[in-house]
């Protein structure tokens, strides 16, 4: 029989989101009446190809660093209480994932869990790597002759429908849309066919605005004196209840802080789209271009309009290569004529940078001055504020070489005893770089499969 | 009926925004608190505009999406991100306070439709 509504939960809007967040969600789950599901999107477009490297290095691991501690708090509750749980925290090893939730599953005495794990996103098993360098890049980058650490298709919601027809409890995907981790649920709830575009358009749209955790309910919002948001110590995270008709109410967990506002809801339906009619995904291309939301009681916004197009014939795939090093190092100057020692210090830098004789990037800034919107090697002055303050100065590099980029970093660190007055708390990172490029492959040659532990 | 005083504040009286970003392109919603402000800030807030106050950061193209019945703008601003956030030099790698600098733009509006 199809339910009269479907709650679905978000745990985690990105690998490393609040690790007791889900709690509170899972506590409200409880008491609702029907079909209810948890999910955690913990996956960015660059924290697959990490993960790859982990993997590379220690074959157990590769999937979300934070599953345990977001698995072990709720998941005896969830099981008992029917919260099914859907996520991409599989990354580059969802096998090495469900190992990882079954042992846990187990320690918990939760009993007879059924784990799914949906494969396939893995294009290194489809195309040989030259195969992949044959596919131009959406964003014109070159990848010949780079190593490629990941490639991953973004996989749509019908695996994880099936998975869950089957009677998975845990759904663990590896790469696949973020909203597909919602549409999956409601496709298994109400049996959407796969052409029924305006049904699965207003569940792609829930699962947009799910997919940031927080960033609907209040987070990433607050302003003060402008956008107040109770709480924020304690936001809670987002609760969807969407109906058969496709209508979508968006709400959060109870005894929670943050906010659900037509405000919040229209800063996160917007969030990372470009074109609002067509927003590409696997299941459906979305339309969100008349979408009206309404508030209809506290901390509850009905979202309503979305419209559906049929899907590409293309899946969208990241490429991940490796980048070279990325170099940063900072040091401070404080109180008075700070910032003119500051620019002393930024007056050196260049001077000991143009000896080396490099042609990597570098960005000279002042933080405290104007750093984050200036151009892109730094601004023109640093005259934004007074001489007076605590100034952070910062040199950041890149480029194949690590010596090089160690070599500017040391620049800074030499400004210790070689430097303007009273410099202090130097600290420097050397970040090995990983840079990612959008491909377009063919659907019919991406073949998902299902596989239980 | 005496018309209310225009009066020129920047954006962040009158509008919010958050931006997000895929590969080097930045996207920008541009929200008013007072929807009766969206035809105001359509006519003001235009491409041309802030592809000048994003053109320092290396923006090359800005396409506006309207969505009147939010209503709300949606700025797509290509080039913006120093190349993404896996090779951007700047602290902010992701360009998201770029929200921040599209708020710091003056627009002329009512006295009256200043509200939150």
């Amino acid at each position: 029989m199809t339910p009269s509504t479907v709650y679905i939960g978000c745990g985690a809007g990105f690998s490393g989101d609040r690790l007791d967040a889900a709690i509170p969600v899972v506590n409200t789950l409880t008491k609702k009446q029907g079909p209810k599901y948890l999910i955690f999107e913990t996956l960015a477009e660059r924290t697959l190809a990490l993960a790859q490297k982990q993997k590379q290095q220690d074959p157990n691991h590769g999937y979300s660093p934070f599953l345990e501690d977001y698995l072990r708090p709720i998941l005896k509750t969830c099981a008992g209480s029917g919260i099914k749980i859907v996520s991409n925290f599989g990354a580059a090893n969802p096998i090495g994932a469900a190992k990882k939730i079954s042992e846990i599953a187990a320690q918990l005495d939760c009993k007879n869990l059924k784990i799914a794990i949906i494969l396939g996103d893995d294009l290194l098993n489809v195309f040989s790597s030259d195969e992949i360098r044959n596919h131009p890049t959406i964003e014109g980058l070159e990848i010949n002759d780079q190593e490629i650490i990941a490639a991953n298709a973004y996989l749509g919601a019908r695996p994880i429908a099936e998975a869950l027809r089957l009677g998975a409890d845990i759904v663990v995907v590896g790469r696949c849309t973020d909203p597909a981790l919602v549409l999956g649920p409601l496709i298994n709830e109400f049996g959407w066919t796969e052409n029924d575009w305006q049904h699965l358009a207003q569940g792609t749209m829930a699962g947009h605005l799910l997919e940031c955790g927080a960033q609907v309910t209040g987070a990433y919002f607050a302003d003060p004196g402008y956008k107040d948001v109770p709480n924020l110590a304690e936001v809670g995270f987002p609760i969807a209840e969407i109906k058969d008709d496709g209508s979508i109410i968006i709400t959060k967990a109870d005894e929670t802080g943050g906010i659900v506002s037509e405000q919040t809801v229209k800063e996160q339906l917007l969030y990372e789209i470009h074109d609002p009619a067509n927003y590409y995904t696997a299941d459906v291309i979305l339309d969100i271009s008349k979408v009206s939301v309404e508030q209809i009681a506290a901390n509850r916004v009905r979202v309503s309009g979305a419209n559906g197009k049929p899907y590409p014939s293309t899946l969208k795939a990241t490429v991940s290569i490796n980048g070279g090093w990325m170099g940063e190092a900072e040091m401070t100057y404080a109180g008075p004529n700070a910032l003119a020692r500051a620019k002393l210090a930024i007056d050196v830098l260049k001077k000991r940078c143009q000896n080396l004789k490099t042609n990597y990037p570098i960005r000279f800034d002042i933080l405290g001055t104007v750093s984050v919107h200036s151009g892109d090697i730094g601004p023109d002055n640093y005259d934004s504020f007074g001489i007076d303050g605590d100034y952070r100065v910062r040199i950041a590099s890149k480029g194949q070489d690590k010596k090089i980029v160690e070599r500017i970093n040391q620049e800074m660190l030499s400004l210790y005893c070689s430097g303007p007055a009273g410099g202090g708390g130097f600290r420097q990172h050397l970040t090995d770089q990983i840079h990612t490029a959008s491909i377009l492959v063919d659907r019919d040659k991406v073949a998902t499969k299902i596989e239980f532990i | 009926m005496t018309k209310p005083d225009l009066i020129v504040t920047r954006l962040h009286q009158v509008a919010h925004a958050r931006a997000g970003d895929k590969g080097n392109r930045s996207n920008i919603s541009l929200i008013p608190y007072n929807p009766n402000l969206y035809s105001l800030l359509k006519e003001q807030v235009t491409e041309s505009r802030v592809l000048a106050l994003f053109s320092h950061k290396g923006a090359t193209k800005v396409t506006r999406y309207e969505l009147p019945n939010l209503p709300a703008f949606n700025f797509v601003l290509d080039d913006a991100l120093e190349g993404g956030v896996n090779s951007a030099l700047n602290l902010d790698q992701h360009g998201k306070s770029l929200s921040s600098l599209l708020l710091t733009m003056d627009v002329k509006v009512p006295n009256d439709l200043i509200s939150r």
